[in-house]
């Protein structure tokens, strides 16, 4: 079996396993999953090492045909290349500590963790597909394991509400973009929804610009509807609020990518004139991001809607990495979704933890606790001042990346979003800080202790693995930069139609030219 | 004449027949065992009927009956339906009161109606066999003698179904006056000069108000929920996958098999047709809080679906409306089957006697919510391949058609809807409200055996597609006389 098939099989696998433990067998099923994640997070890891940076095109292809009856021809087709090899690796790690850290669930054991090992699945698979079709089958496989576990594990009065709100938001973008898909499918005439078929067959057949014009924005606001694109964000934050801790890691930290990856691998480098047209206006709504919800999350009492609101903010850069269309802001964009998965599950980590020693996540309550927990302290101060944009942590790295890929072409965004995203956003976080960790102790908290042994892997593990990007973001780099040429290729010779004429894109063409770049 | 082409047929009515006398005999402890002897008699039929013993394409009776892929594919899907439907009223033997083997006969007699339907090549035929399920259905539908809604349920069928065949009947007439001909085959000849008079469109269009009221299509959709819901459970899903199914293959044989050009043309009607029925069924199962009645208008909403696949005219839209059949009748089989076992226990189909199911009974639980997926129309489930199959059929004639964009729109709009509802179920299997009585529900051997059929099937056609596609494909692509979907395709 090829090393790509094997880590999406391996938590299917796990998920079967546990099916057969006896509901009663707490910690076997727990062990169990524990070490179905760990060998899922390896075997993650060992496909990031072995990929060779710097390579173009795909490596660890595997492509098997699944259905080709008639007019439909679908084909099992994985491959990873820089877009995708990093956010494979995040979830391997990202879900093996989300397993880590649900040992204290106590109802259905089993279900959760089967549940559980679905989204896990279902997220590899989505990362590791190159056929659009199974990409979409693999990211609507989180979908009803995150309605169950919200209401059968999640927290507070409002989570029925909750879960039906994330499930029909996140279906309402899915159904679109697979509309968009399908009308894609059938009006390149590729007979194929496989990237690399529909790249060579478009290459020669390129698709008229009016078809893309209406095919590109169901596809880029379906897919940014699952990643929490302004103004259809509002179901995150109440979502990750209502969601156990495993959830909303695996949620928030990778599910959510999913769509950026979508956007990036299918929609910028196959319609470009769609993207020309189209893509001004997703600027403008990640500013929305990068203002609207850091101000919100300003405003937060309670931690888990802090974290949420903070994470649709981070996405802005994304957003606007995307937008910018130069290599150095789509690299800077794949690595902001690289370093805020780990960020968005350490976050919900240490919310989840914080819950488990105090009851609740109401910061006007607490203070104090750097006190009683300093190793958690410590993991919440690093992880919060990464997300402040401190040098040293990925985070940085990734945004600073964008920020300067989007100098060029949209200055006037990067002002604001570095004012926003980043100065508002670290009020936000350090307010946090204060009023959890700071100030005097409250008598209600003298029994709270601090993470021991083995509960500190899954907050080190994220932590290293942020300062490892973050001091040398080369390992990453490297790996991004060819496929980021890739996904911008297309727009280096500004398709002639249209260009130059009415268009009063907030990106005129010759800013795609990129620093940097030696072909010119 | 081939009368080996009915051997099926007259197996089926044999079937039915040993029934009804062995009832003289069999003492009433034993009629259960009856049953179980029934399901594998029908099991042997269907491995009779998808095997190569098969009768081999052909015609008969002068063209009245064909056998083709397209007819050999629906045979082996209903009786795989009654098969179900068997086992789920074993199970609910103690609700009829007498006459078990009276509902196991009318159930094999059904069968034979779907199975003439199956093969009717003309519209003689069509209506007989239409009847003969409406008929059965009339008893079945009110078979529990004590209880008001069930008997409710069968007097609503009954004038509602005679109204529809009256209606049918008249349009048989018409067409009958203009073509001088009920074959469907010598239709499919004259079409082009039938197409013209007013007449026999008018005859179409009647024809149509009965297929529509088999199939609950808007506006014809209105007997569906109270029959459902009073109904007993097994008659109910009988209803919900047979019957339907009969609707959709003898419009399949008569719109895109026999007057492609006139459906091309009136393809407006359909989307008005199917964009109402997605939406009413839809909209209309969210308040609603008895299970059997939510599987009603949801039965209204995948009728709308599934006319998509008539919208779209083309052979594409065909091979959607079978595999989705497909799915959905393992789907609606599973939900039944667990719907009926629950209700044989907690004495009731609210969704409220779903509470605590999760903890009670996993396996129902997890069968449940997975036909309840399917149903939703989320990976990896059939019901998602399917409706992809039938967004994409309909995608493909779409351009320069405005009207089959909004159709479109209603469909995606009609599965974030459905959604609601459907999870509304799964929320009262796992947390919705408390439920006192922890008590495992029992499970019979052959009702498990069926749900792990169904799951299995659920799952298949979800993850793996390429069989029954390829056989959907190639049913379709040998209906009877079309050398239609490149000349139809030719006419977008």
């Amino acid at each position: 079996m090829d090393s790509l098939t094997s880590v999406i099989l391996a938590p299917v696998i796990t998920a079967v396993l546990l099916l057969l433990i006896p509901g009663n067998f707490r910690v076997v099923l727990r062990l169990a999953a524990i070490l179905g994640s760990a060998w899922t997070a390896w075997t993650a890891v060992a496909l990031f090492s072995r990929f060779h940076a710097g390579q173009e095109g795909l490596q660890f292809e595997s492509l098997v045909p699944w259905v080709t009856v008639g007019s439909v021809n679908l084909a099992y087709h994985v491959g990873a290349d820089g877009l995708n090899i990093g956010l494979i690796l995040v979830t391997g790690l990202v879900g093996f500590a989300a397993v880590l850290v649900s040992w204290n669930i106590e109802r259905h054991v089993k279900l959760f963790y089967v549940l559980l090992m679905l989204m896990i699945a279902g997220a590899m698979g989505a990362f590791a597909s190159l056929d659009l079709f199974f990409f979409y089958f693999f990211n609507e496989l989180a979908l009803v394991p995150t309605f169950i576990m919200i209401g059968v594990w999640g927290r507070g009065e409002d989570r029925n509400w909750a879960a039906f709100k994330i499930t029909l938001y996140l279906t309402l973008g899915a159904l679109t973009a697979l509309v968009g898909l399908i009308a894609f499918y059938v009006a390149a005439g590729a007979n194929s929804l496989d990237v690399t078929v529909l790249k060579a067959h478009l290459a020669t057949h390129p698709l008229p610009a009016s078809t893309q014009t209406w095919i590109f924005p169901l596809i880029v606001f379906g897919f940014a509807t699952l990643v929490g694109l302004f103004p259809f964000h509002s179901w995150a934050p109440v979502g990750y609020a209502a969601a156990p801790t495993a959830t909303a890691m695996m949620h928030a930290g990778i599910l959510k990518k999913a769509g950026l990856y979508a956007i990036l691998r299918v929609a910028i480098p196959l319609m470009p004139d769609g993207a020309h047209r189209w893509l001004p206006v997703v600027a403008v709504l990640a500013v929305g991001n990068l203002l609207h919800c850091a101000w919100v999350a300003l405003r937060q009492k309670d931690l888990n809607l802090l974290i949420g609101n903070s994470s649709l903010a981070h996405m802005g850069f994304a957003f606007l990495g995307i937008a910018s269309l130069t290599v150095i802001g789509v690299t800077g964009t794949v690595l902001v979704m690289v370093a805020h998965a780990l960020l968005a599950g350490l976050s919900f980590a240490l919310s989840g933890y914080l819950e488990t020693q105090t009851g609740t996540l109401d910061m006007t309550r607490m203070g104090g606790l750097l006190r009683r927990m300093p190793f958690y302290g410590t993991a919440m101060i690093m992880g919060f001042m990464a997300s402040c944009g401190l040098p040293g942590f990925a985070n940085f790295a990734g945004e600073a990346t964008v920020l300067f890929g989007s100098w060029k072409s949209l200055p006037w965004l990067v002002i604001i979003a570095a004012w926003s995203g980043l100065v508002i956003g670290a009020v936000a976080m350090l307010r946090a800080l204060r009023a959890v960790l700071q100030g005097p102790e409250k008598p209600e908290f003298s029994r709270v202790s601090d993470t021991d042994y083995w509960r500190r892997l899954p907050f080190v593990m994220l932590l290293s693995a942020m300062v490892l990007f973050g001091v040398s973001p080369g390992i990453l780099t490297s790996r991004i930069e060819p496929a980021a040429k890739a996904v911008v290729a297309a727009h280096r010779t500004p398709s002639q139609a249209g260009e130059s004429k009415a268009q009063p894109a907030a990106i005129p063409a010759a800013a795609t030219a990129t620093p940097g770049h030696s072909g010119h | 004449m081939n009368y080996s082409l009915i051997t099926l047929e007259i197996l089926a009515v044999l079937l039915g027949l040993t029934v009804l006398l062995a009832d003289l005999w069999v003492s009433p402890s034993s009629r259960k065992a009856l049953g179980l002897g029934l399901v594998a008699a029908l099991g042997c039929l269907l491995a009779f009927a998808v095997g190569s013993l098969a009768p081999q394409s052909g015609s008969a009776f002068s063209g009245l009956f064909v056998v083709d892929d397209l007819a050999r594919y629906f045979k082996g899907f209903f009786i795989f339906a009654a098969l179900a439907v068997v086992v789920m009223a074993v199970d609910f033997a103690p609700k009829f009161g007498a006459g078990l083997s009276e509902f196991f006969a009318l159930t094999v007699f059904a069968l034979v109606g779907m199975l003439f339907a199956a093969s009717a090549n003309d519209l003689v035929l069509l209506f007989v066999s239409l009847e003969l399920i409406t008929v059965t259905f009339f008893v079945l539908n009110s078979f529990q003698r004590t209880r008001l809604a069930s008997l409710e349920a069968g007097v609503k069928y009954l004038i509602l179904g005679g109204v529809s065949s009256a209606f049918m009947v008249f349009g048989i007439a018409l067409i009958f006056g203009t073509a001088n001909s009920t074959n469907f085959s010598v239709l499919f000849a004259k079409q082009k000069e039938l197409s013209q008079s007013a007449l026999f469109l008018m005859g179409l269009l009647l024809v149509l108000v009965g297929l529509g009221f088999k199939m609950a299509a808007v506006p014809f959709q209105m007997w569906a929920p109270d029959v459902y819901q009073g109904s007993p459970a097994p008659a109910t899903a009988f209803l919900a996958v047979g019957s339907k199914a009969a609707g959709f293959v003898l419009l399949i044989r008569l719109l895109v098999g026999t007057v492609p050009q006139i459906t091309t043309e009136w393809h407006r009607l359909f989307v008005v047709m199917s964009g109402a029925t997605i939406l009413f069924g839809s909209l209309c199962a969210i308040p609603q809080r008895n299970l059997k009645r939510l599987m009603g208008y949801s039965s209204i909403a995948n009728a709308g679906y599934l006319l998509l696949g008539i919208v779209a005219g083309s052979a594409a839209g065909s091979t959607a409306i079978l595999y989705y059949l497909g799915g959905y009748a393992f789907t609606v089989l599973a939900a039944f089957t667990v719907i009926s076992a629950i209700a044989n226990h907690v004495e009731s189909d609210d969704i409220s006697a779903l509470s605590g199911l999760g903890q009670r009974s996993p396996f129902l639980a997890a069968v449940l919510t997975m036909a309840i997926v399917s149903l939703a129309g989320i990976p990896p489930m059939a019901g998602f391949f399917g409706k992809v199959l039938l967004l994409k059929s309909v995608l493909d004639v779409a351009a320069g058609h405005p009207e089959l964009y909004a159709l479109i729109a209603v469909a995606v709009v009609g599965v974030v809807i459905s959604l609601y509802y459907y999870f509304g179920v799964i929320r009262a299997i796992y947390w919705g409200g408390q439920s006192s009585n922890l008590s495992t529900i029992p499970v019979s051997l052959a009702t498990r055996v069926v749900l792990v059929a169904c799951v299995a099937g659920i799952l298949v056609l979800g993850i793996f597609p390429q069989g029954l596609l390829k056989i959907a494909d190639q049913a379709v692509a040998g209906l009877s006389h079309s050398s239609t979907p490149a000349a139809h395709k030719a006419a977008h």
